[in-house]
């Protein structure tokens, strides 16, 4: 499955497990600029939930899609302000 | 005409006086509702309500209750949370920097573990339990508890160390990782507590 978003910057958290992915997700959102778009890449299963839940209840990022692929999850989230 | 007149007045006159308690009325109403407003933006001030913020009270310093705590206000510091985590007791040793590299796993009393207590008991075994966890965490890629403690306290988390447990166990200050907040006691986790709209006790 090929993404349809332009990504800005690439995380790659494969390998660790809870919380890393997500406290990395927000550590590297914090670094970009209103409109960019974060690429999440993991193998935490729990990711797919946590980052769903943490882009829910925080303010000024959108999750935009979730996708695995040979066992990687990869998340987008877009900065939104 | 005159009786037109009068007529006329008396209805103006009535409407008038209900126009006028009307008024009043609405007055009256519009200066309790502004008076409510106020009251409603200063109480909002006051709770903070922009604003979600958890407090911990960590009093276990065992390799497995060592987690929880650390895990739960990294994760809320990533939510945007203000988070304290208040530690006392054993959970001191979660922030002492040569202890918290060594947190143990306890054989006894844990029905996780693959053999009796009886056999739990010997001398060796939560050395044993400890080093299988260890290997756990790793292979894992569970984040150690030193790499916890580093993105908590990079995001803001407040980590405290009781002042009264530091005495208690003879601790010094310089033990504790750079960035953790000493000569703090019950009263500030409580003044803390009160204010949170998380609070718990691991």
């Amino acid at each position: 499955m090929s993404t349809e978003y332009t990504v800005t910057e690439t995380l790659d958290v494969k390998g660790e497990s809870c919380p890393m992915p997500v406290v990395k997700t927000k550590g590297a959102i914090d670094d970009l600029s209103e409109g960019d778009v974060l690429e999440v890449l993991a193998t935490d299963s729990g990711s797919v939930s946590d980052i769903a839940g943490w882009a829910e209840a925080t303010d000024s990022v959108e999750l935009l899609g979730q996708e695995e692929d040979a066992d990687v999850f990869k998340h987008y989230v877009r900065r939104t302000a | 005409m005159s009786t037109d007149t009068s007529e006329r007045s008396s209805t103006e006159a009535a409407a008038e006086r209900t126009d006028a308690f009307d008024d009043e009325t609405a007055a009256e109403l519009a200066a309790e509702i502004d008076a409510l407003r106020e009251e409603v933006a200063d109480l909002r001030d006051e709770s903070g309500d922009d604003e979600t913020s958890m407090v911990i009270v960590a009093t276990k310093g065992t390799l497995d209750m060592a987690y929880p705590p650390l895990i739960l206000a990294s994760t809320a510091a990533a939510f945007g949370w203000n988070v304290t985590v208040f530690h006392t007791f054993w959970g001191l040793d979660i922030l002492h920097e040569e202890k918290s590299k060594n947190l143990k796993l306890s054989a006894v009393g844990n029905p996780s573990m693959p053999v009796p207590n009886a056999v739990a008991a010997l001398p060796g075994m939560d050395s044993m339990a400890t080093r299988m966890m260890n290997r756990k965490i790793a292979d894992n890629g569970t984040a150690t508890i030193e790499e916890l403690i580093d993105v908590s306290l990079d995001q803001g988390v407040d980590l405290q160390a009781c002042q009264m447990t530091i005495e208690l166990m003879g601790y010094d200050e310089d033990d504790f990782y750079d960035g953790v907040t000493t000569g703090v006691g019950a009263a500030t986790a409580l003044q803390r507590m009160t204010d949170a709209d998380v609070q718990l006790l691991v």
